[in-house]
């Protein structure tokens, strides 16, 4: 068929059809873009974090009663009322294990530092986050040991939280002791955090950092450069990391809860962020990433819809407004087919329009993002594939009123209404 | 006239239900999520002092040089001790606070009553008038009890509730910190968001007011620590634990605000600021021109980026579905109002003018912005609710339902189908009469 009485046939509702393209357009504009970052949200939040995460409980609790000051007797008497709690912990009938561990991936809490293979202040090292906790945090977080050894108890000390932190040997995650040591050969080599020497004793697997702020936002690349450290933070807060046997974490946190009281009841431990579920910090880091993503999605398919029934509608008044017309080309011998693909043709034409202009729309769009926030290119697949769907959804939209407009009967020529 | 065209509108929305429908759900849904998209993006970005935030200003020196914090060359957004004081020493704004957070435990009277930890600032007496803080009881401290550091405090009324059973406490004592301190005035709810005097540590919001206040110079003199954040400049440790190190480091933890009441006054503390960043390169602590910030609290805000851009983002989308709805709404009420061209021609050969003939379809068009927002009122209404469920906790109740986004609901309704009904109105009554009735 040619496009040529398609076009002539278009002058008469101009506004209609211009209406039907603009519409088109903007929702490919919107469509592509907010599918992309839902897509960035969801490769976000399904970031692995390194963790064995089911069965792992966060235990952080305030003493109300701590002595203040970080002279040697408050630190002394910090660190028995940890080793009291981590002990009467260690007893419980649902805990697997138990170990101190100041920080976890994404939920925050976070210290952090340099890490160098010289002294030097400027020795081109890279921004790692640092883990303190006892022999057994490795294990409770359900790391995997790829090399060396685990800390032995005799290497764990206990420091003021509130002082300079140093360690005279570390466990890196795989991702640092290749950035450092790009031969393979990190275990038992030297480095300086801050300027401090230590040995790395052990390396194990993929490890995300505490936090997940600006600063290990898009582009930045020390999003898994963690570090264990071999120290037992004493201060006024403490935080524990449990395993729970398995199907039992519910009841390991109840116990948890109840033993801790028992141990000393003056502390702040609120259901809140005292006692947590991994699965619960990372329901709440998320959202509102997971909300963005659903808030988008949602857009999207009002945005769709709406679309959609707008060509379906606009459509269908144009069939009606042509009824005699279509009378007349089946009396003329035209098929029912041509009728419906006279239709199809016209809606083709028009998204495909909509959908040109609304490709530059979409980059201009992304790009004006870019410029705002922090997005990334728009890939090229993302505005095809949208061309692609504009182009099916014009399609689908048109066909209840064009499999009207096809069944005109011929007989509607000889009427004069 | 109107009753009759109402009358008009009816039937002809009855003719074609499916048509009505698309148009008053495609209205319904259009607005509704530009309004609840809306009413978050209100809660983050509201001027949290709006009759006096143009007149309160965020001093930021340039006390790290070039490279530093990051490489846009912007000076931090706190300050270190020694600046903050001379700031403070110097004394060129009507009002001025240097302002430091603390988190220090209460220890109720009463055996086995627990501790409770406080959030609160360490300020000087001048914060309060500057910020006009509403007062429930007394009022806050002198210049002369900054000056002695007295052990007086400011308490919330949350607190006052916890430790007095919400009577008027002022006069009564406080135990902080193993401290007594003097109650001199009671705070009515006051928990303005974004917090915008203190940004650098909360990042704008925070989940409940501050508890208590106490006098910057006592704070310092008992060692209160500071539980806010600390920044300093590349390669540079505390050397020191807690407030003795802060105080002798050239890291940032002191926020600053200083009211400054017109554009001359303005102009002087910026040359003031310059002057004293002049002053401190030729007794050699800095190695670089003047490169200093005044930004009144707006300007802060917005430089802070304390407005999530996920905020900013989805009502941006959600206004481009209510262009795409509006577009689509067009469409279908040209397609309908010109289907009727014959009704049109028949009214316009009996004496209808062009006005009334559009008059007529405006009020059709009305008609489906007044249903479409009443869907868009209560499509609102649940997205408001469910919208709270899927923001960041700390964004948690924000979004409110309200007269103002009730009303507001109900007018871009009524505007959006107005101005998706102008123009075909406008077509429909140009409708040429004589050539409709010969044609039929």
């Amino acid at each position: 068929m040619k496009l040529h009485p398609i076009l002539s046939a278009l002058r008469h509702h101009k506004t209609g059809a211009l209406l039907i393209a603009l519409q088109i357009a903007l929702t490919l504009a919107i469509v592509c873009n907010a599918v992309f970052i839902i897509g960035q949200r969801i490769e976000k939040v399904g970031r692995s974090t390194g963790l064995v995460e089911e069965g792992l409980i966060r235990i952080s609790q305030n003493w109300l009663n701590a002595p203040t000051g970080d002279d040697p007797a408050a630190v002394e008497q910090l660190d028995a009322m940890q080793r009291a709690d981590l002990a009467a912990l260690r007893k419980l009938p649902d805990v697997q294990e138990v170990a101190a561990a100041a920080s976890m991936p994404i939920q925050g809490m976070i210290w952090s530092g340099t890490l160098g293979l010289s002294p030097q202040a400027d020795n081109g090292g890279i921004k790692v986050a640092y883990y303190y906790g006892d022999e057994r945090q490795r294990s409770t977080f359900g790391l995997r040991l790829l090399a060396g050894r685990d800390f032995r108890p005799d290497e764990i000390t206990h420091q003021s939280s509130q002082g300079k932190l140093t360690a005279p040997v570390v466990i890196v995650s795989q991702v640092v002791a290749e950035r450092l040591f790009p031969h393979g050969d990190a275990l038992g080599k030297t480095v300086y955090q801050d300027g401090k020497a230590a040995a790395i004793v052990g390396i194990v697997g993929p490890l995300q950092t505490p936090t997940l702020g600006r600063l290990s936002a898009l582009g930045s690349d020390w999003a898994y450069n963690s570090v264990l450290e071999p120290v037992r933070l004493d201060g006024a807060t403490a935080s524990y990391a449990l395993r729970a046997k398995p199907g039992r974490e519910q009841a390991a946190m109840r116990e948890a809860r109840k033993a801790l009281i028992a141990v000393d009841p003056m502390r702040l431990m609120p259901d809140s962020w005292g006692i947590q579920s991994f699965t619960t910090i990372r329901d709440k880091v998320y959202r509102g990433d997971r909300g963005m993503a659903l808030l988008l999605g949602l857009i999207c398919l009002i945005l769709l819809a709406v679309t959609a029934t707008g060509i379906a509608g606009l459509t269908s008044f144009w069939v009606g407004q042509r009824r005699k017309q279509i009378g007349i080309r089946r009396a003329l011998g035209a098929r029912k087919a041509d009728i419906l693909r006279y239709f199809q043709l016209e809606n083709l034409f028009i998204a495909g329009v909509g959908a040109m202009l609304g490709l530059l729309l979409a980059v201009a769009f992304n790009l004006w993002l870019m410029s705002r926030y922090e997005m990334a290119h728009l890939p090229v697949g993302y505005v095809l594939l949208g061309v692609a769907a504009m182009l099916v959804l014009g399609q689908a939209a048109v066909m209840v009123p064009a499999r009207r407009a096809s069944k005109v009967p011929p007989v509607v020529a000889t009427r004069s209404v | 006239m109107f009753r009759y065209y109402l009358e008009l509108a009816v039937r002809s929305l009855k003719r074609s239900p499916g048509l009505t429908a698309l148009m008053v759900l495609s209205i319904g849904f259009g607005v509704a999520a530009a309004m609840t998209t809306w009413s978050v993006f209100r809660a983050v970005s509201g001027d949290p002092i709006p009759w006096k935030s143009s007149r309160l200003f965020v001093p930021q020196l340039d006390i790290w040089g070039p490279g530093n914090p990051a490489g846009d060359h912007e000076p931090p957004d706190a300050l270190d001790y020694a600046d903050a004081m001379a700031l403070m020493r110097d004394h060129r704004a009507v009002w001025q606070s240097a302002i430091y957070a603390i988190a220090p435990m209460a220890t109720p009277t009463g055996v086995g009553r627990m501790p409770i930890p406080l959030g609160g600032y360490a300020v000087y007496g001048e914060f309060f008038p500057m910020l006009d803080v509403p007062f429930e009881y007394g009022s806050g401290w002198s210049a002369e009890d900054d000056a002695r550091a007295a052990p007086v405090a400011v308490i919330g009324d949350e607190l006052n509730r916890r430790l007095f059973g919400g009577i008027d406490s002022v006069g009564k004592t406080v135990r902080i910190a193993d401290q007594d301190y003097r109650v001199v005035g009671v705070l009515r709810p006051w928990n303005p968001q974004p917090v915008f005097f203190d940004v650098p540590d909360t990042g704008g919001f925070t989940m409940g007011g501050p508890d208590v206040f106490l006098p910057f110079q006592h704070a310092l003199a008992t060692g209160m620590a500071n539980a806010g954040s600390v920044n300093c400049p590349k390669g540079v440790a505390l050397d020191e634990s807690g407030l003795a190190g802060l105080r002798r480091s050239n890291c940032t933890w002191i926020t600053y605000m200083a009211e400054l009441d017109d554009a001359a006054t303005v102009r002087g503390y910026r040359q003031y600021l310059d002057d004293y960043a002049r002053e401190q390169q030729q007794l050699g602590r800095f190695h670089w021109a003047p490169n200093n910030r005044l930004r009144d609290v707006p300007v802060f805000l917005d430089h802070e980026h304390v407005v999530p851009g996920d905020a900013r983002l989805s009502m941006l989308v959600a206004l481009g579905l209510l262009l795409v709805c509006l577009m689509n709404t067009v469409g279908l009420l040209l397609a309908r109002f010109l289907r009727r061209s014959g009704e049109i021609g028949v009214r316009r050969a009996l004496g209808a003018s062009r006005g009334a003939i559009c008059a007529q379809f405006l009020v059709e068009a009305g008609a489906i912005g007044v249903t479409g927002g009443a869907l868009g009122l209560l499509l609102t209404g649940l997205g408001v609710l469910g919208v709270d469920r899927v923001l960041p906790v700390w964004m948690a109740g924000l979004a409110r339902i309200d007269a103002v986004l009730l009303l507001l609901t109900v007018l871009v309704a009524l505007a959006a189908s107005l101005l998706a009904g102008a123009y075909p109105a406008i077509r429909a009554s140009r409708v040429q009469p004589a050539w409709q009735l010969k044609t039929n």
